[in-house]
């Protein structure tokens, strides 16, 4: 079967798994992304409590394999009476361990804000609440956002791991595909293609985008 | 079904799950190993002076880096055969985790030799060091520190990506956990095990780089004791 014929017969299939890949990404991305801002913010707090819990959060998500927590959340949580949808454990997990990887970007970046702005913004009376929201975060973005980048990369490498807890993504259509036709070049290679174009072409001019939009929001960038 | 997590379960399968952990240990071994090599000729397509080199090096590095390893196990453990060529599944395992995380490596590598002052390479010239000289009396061990926590995380990277080895058979935890659950229709144990065995392991093993890293830093004067 030359491999155009196999494009015209599965090509579909494969298009309508990356769809689902692609929704799978955007939803895990959203999530994680509020996950490391609260955990950030916490890990830095002077509550030992709350810096506690940041801290415990993030050891554990960081300290185990995505994959155990993927399958703790869809095989595990049932016998506790919580029973998610695949697709629903699947961004959870994803939004879970990747926020936990964000929160140390976003607390690295906190740190990395000047200390004068700190300063600067208590000898203008703002309120603790105000220096965070107006001063701090929007410095912050230039400084995460190429670590970040790396991260939502990793992040799209990692929503394959969902096909293995039966959502019905890219991965998941490839290797449907080859028990059927056992074509397994042309369907795992079209597979590792698709996913290329997407993180080189799409993914990644996107995130660079952002970090110049960033960087001009602060003034450093190119007008 | 019984609800709740049942100690006398957990307790009757440990053993399985040590002995599962033991071949973990060995897959991540192993295939760090392999990557740490893989990355040094990572590199050295990286550093020839020939540009043709450099560009498939660099695009061969990026396919590799921005797909995920999971499309790469089927990839190597499907696709081998057809070409006659047939691997047992840890063999195909080990090469692919090898070949994924070594591009990581040369990466870590690149960013240490790039850590060395340039003038360390004028002062060599102006000495009148060879290359091959330079490298092994003043680059490379003024590069290895720098590289030392890189070179951990990954260590505690591949650690964690072992479990994706189940998925073509390799016999490691986290496939010994799915069997388990599978035979006794029991997932909380077996998995539950899983992670705490991971943290058990993990953990410390990234306190311990991220002391490195400090010890580095503060070696290379980037911040105070």
């Amino acid at each position: 079967m030359s491999y155009f014929a196999f494009l015209s017969e599965h090509g579909i299939t494969l298009l309508l798994g990356t769809v689902t890949t692609i929704k799978v990404l955007i939803c895990s991305m959203i999530l994680y992304v509020v996950i490391s801002m609260i955990f950030g913010l916490m890990r830095l707090s002077k509550n030992l409590v709350i810096q506690g819990i940041a801290t415990v959060y993030i050891e554990f998500f960081r300290g185990t394999s995505l994959l155990v927590q993927l399958f703790w959340v869809y095989y595990v949580l049932p016998f506790f009476g919580i029973s998610l949808e695949a697709f629903v454990a699947g961004v959870v997990a994803l939004g879970l361990n990747f926020g936990a990887y964000g929160a140390e970007i976003v607390r690295a970046g906190i740190l990395a804000v000047p200390k004068g702005q700190w300063e600067a913004a208590h000898a203008l009376n703002f309120s603790p609440a105000k220096r965070i929201k107006r001063i701090i975060i929007p410095q912050i973005f230039p400084i995460i956002l190429p670590p970040a980048a790396n991260l939502t990369v990793e992040l799209l490498k990692a929503t394959a791991l969902v096909a293995l807890v039966t959502v019905v993504d890219l991965t998941f259509e490839a290797k449907q595909i080859n028990s059927i036709t056992w074509l397994s070049a042309q369907c795992f290679g079209t597979a590792l293609l698709i996913y290329y174009f997407m993180a080189r072409f799409a993914l990644v001019p996107f995130l660079r985008w952002l970090e110049v939009l960033a960087a001009r929001k602060v003034g450093r960038g190119k007008a | 079904m019984e609800m709740g997590f049942r100690w006398d379960f957990a307790y009757e399968i440990l053993p399985q799950m040590l002995l599962a952990t033991f071949n973990t240990i060995i897959a991540a071994g192993v295939g760090y190993l392999i990557a740490l090599v893989v990355g040094l000729l990572f590199l050295l397509g990286q550093r020839t002076p020939y540009k043709i080199i450099n560009v498939i090096n660099r695009e061969i590095v990026e396919f590799i880096r921005s797909t995920p390893l999971l499309i790469q196990l089927f990839f190597v453990y499907f696709v081998l055969p057809q070409f006659g060529i047939t691997l047992s599944a840890w063999v195909c395992g080990m090469i692919t985790i090898g070949l994924h995380f070594g591009t990581y490596l040369s990466e870590v590598y690149r960013g240490a030799l790039e850590g060395v002052s340039k003038t360390q390479w004028e002062a060599c010239r102006a000495l009148n060091f060879s290359t091959l000289y330079t490298y092994r009396r003043i680059v490379l061990p003024q590069a290895f520190p720098i590289a030392i926590p890189g070179m951990g995380n990954y260590l505690v990277g591949i650690f964690k990506d072992t479990p994706l080895l189940s998925t073509i058979g390799v016999a490691e935890l986290f496939h010994a956990a799915t069997a388990v659950g599978g035979y006794n229709y029991r997932y909380l144990e077996p998995y539950t095990m899983v992670g705490i065995i991971f943290l058990i392991l993990s953990v410390p093993a990234a306190m311990w780089v991220r002391n490195l890293e400090r010890k580095v830093n503060i070696a290379q004067g980037k911040i105070k004791k």
